[in-house]
């Protein structure tokens, strides 16, 4: 089976059984994308199929031959971070690192997701143009844990960055 | 999890073929069906993706919404006429899960999802009539904070997991299935059961059906509807209690009501009780506390949630309060 990931395709022969977290970690060695609870609680597995945030580990990797999936390692250009890799650390969006891949791959997604006008379920008008105050950046990462707590700079990463012009 | 195969449907036809051994599962976008079979509390011998069928919402002669089964949760919560013409749907929608797992979710899939009771999940320690029948309810004496407070049996005190379902039961939506026997139409009410002796039995779907459309009537006060989760966190958990409702007035007296609740039975509760109670009377919060009453008289609580009665009282009052723009 054919498989996209980071903008490079890959043959693979899949048990049916595989998640598309364990397909990356085990049989591509791409193990920038994390397992934590693999039963869709806690965020860490975060992936982008065709730009949207989707949970690895609680999708079966057959369902997505063919589709174009990012991960954390196909963020940065060459040395280059990605905008909100270096805001993280700024902002010091992270103590341990494990829930940060999926964190910044989740606040990807959540940037198309606003500028696509989706709204939330804390947003006062459901027809309004979103505007990501700090309330609607916690409620649509409300998806991705951080046991080291460290929520708050995680917020201001992405105020900060990939929030744009929809941050107040 | 146990081996499987696995097939794409290309169209309703083949899903029903593929579909029509006993041995097979729908697949929708697997939020809910991948975690149970790796639990082994589901165990299909093959998986039929249904994702590439219908995903399309469309407006229909009468003014109503037809909503492809394999539409993801997120592009109906998004979706403009939903939006402004439904808003519970929306709110509800976004209510559930996290928005990872709503771009994964199918509509079909959301009805279809199974409760999330720690007891049905607990494969290793725990007896349940739902996953096992007839071995017993652990949960009836132990620790059923989350669990049902109307139309449960002695077999099962489970709840329904979805928020979406509560609002389609408050629209009074309709659920398009194909079967062996063909086509039929069910209200949305009318698709989940309560559990009585059979809990491991969630909705009436016969063996091999597909859900292929929820339809939405034109309801033009459901333009002022909403919808309200209580939960143990601000976000991203199952709901002690929900509510749905849509309220149209005239002056200060109720013209017309639908009300739901969520996290209170095993099926999304209709409260149609407490619509009879409310309809053409006052818009006032002791009218509104006196329709929960109402609906709540049969409430039989278990050890740990008795709260549930009081709390989906207030929510009610909460609510309708803030459609009606009066002081709860």
């Amino acid at each position: 089976m054919k498989f996209t990931f980071n903008e490079h395709s890959y043959d693979v022969e899949l048990d049916n059984r595989t998640s598309l977290l364990d397909l990356l970690r085990e049989q591509l060695d791409l193990t920038g994308t994390k397992k934590g609870c693999d039963q869709g609680a806690c965020g860490a597995c975060t992936v982008l199929v065709d730009g949207e945030r989707i949970l690895s580990c609680l999708a079966l990797a057959v369902q997505y031959e063919g589709r174009r999936i990012t991960t954390v390692e196909g963020l940065a250009e060459g040395n280059a971070l990605h905008v909100l890799q270096q805001a993280f650390i700024e902002h010091d969006g992270f103590q341990c690192g494990y829930c940060t891949p999926g964190q910044i791959c989740s606040a990807i997604g959540l940037a198309a997701e606003a500028k696509r006008g989706v709204p939330s379920y804390v947003s006062s008008d459901l027809a309004a143009d979103v505007v990501l105050t700090r309330a609607e950046l916690q409620e649509r990462m409300s998806g991705n844990l951080c046991r080291c707590g460290a929520h708050n700079g995680i917020i201001d990463a992405i105020r900060d960055t990939v929030a744009g012009a929809r941050a107040e | 999890m146990n081996p499987f195969s696995y097939a794409r449907a290309g169209d309703t036809a083949e899903a029903l073929q593929l579909g029509a051994a006993s041995s097979s599962a729908y697949l929708g976008g697997g939020t809910n069906l991948v975690d149970l079979m790796r639990e082994t509390i589901a165990r299909p011998a093959t998986l039929v993706d249904v994702t590439g069928l219908s995903d399309t919402i469309e407006e229909i002669d009468g003014g109503g919404i037809l909503i492809g089964a394999a539409v993801r949760n997120t592009a109906l919560a998004e979706h403009r006429a939903i939006r402004t013409r439904y808003p519970m749907l929306t709110r509800a929608i976004l209510a559930g899960a996290s928005p990872q797992i709503r771009n994964m979710a199918t509509v079909g899939g959301n009805l279809l999802q199974r409760t999330r009771c720690v007891y049905f999940y607990d494969t290793a320690g725990s007896r349940c009539n739902k996953r096992a029948p007839g071995t017993g309810c652990d949960a009836l004496e132990g620790f059923n904070r989350n669990h049902a407070i109307l139309g449960a049996s002695r077999m099962c005190v489970a709840t329904h997991p979805s928020d979406m379902c509560v609002a389609l039961a408050a629209l009074d939506a309709t659920v398009h299935l194909q079967g062996a026997r063909g086509a039929r139409k069910l209200p949305f009410t009318g698709l989940h059961r309560l559990p009585g002796d059979h809990p491991e039995i969630d909705s009436v779907l016969e063996p091999g059906e597909l859900i292929t459309a929820v339809e939405l009537p034109a309801l033009p006060f459901a333009k002022t509807s909403t919808y309200r989760k209580v939960r143990d966190r601000a976000s991203y958990a199952f709901a002690l209690v929900s509510v749905a409702a849509a309220l149209q007035l005239d002056g200060d007296r109720i013209a017309d009501v639908r009300i739901a609740f969520g996290g209170v039975a095993h099926k999304p509760w209709r409260a149609l009780k407490a619509e009879a109670v409310l309809r053409n009377g006052p818009a006032t919060a002791q009218a509104f506390r006196a329709a929960a009453i109402v609906e709540l008289a049969d409430a039989r609580p278990l050890r740990d949630n008795s709260f549930k009665v009081e709390l989906a009282t207030r929510t009610l009052i909460a609510v309708l309060g803030d459609l009606a723009g009066v002081a709860a």
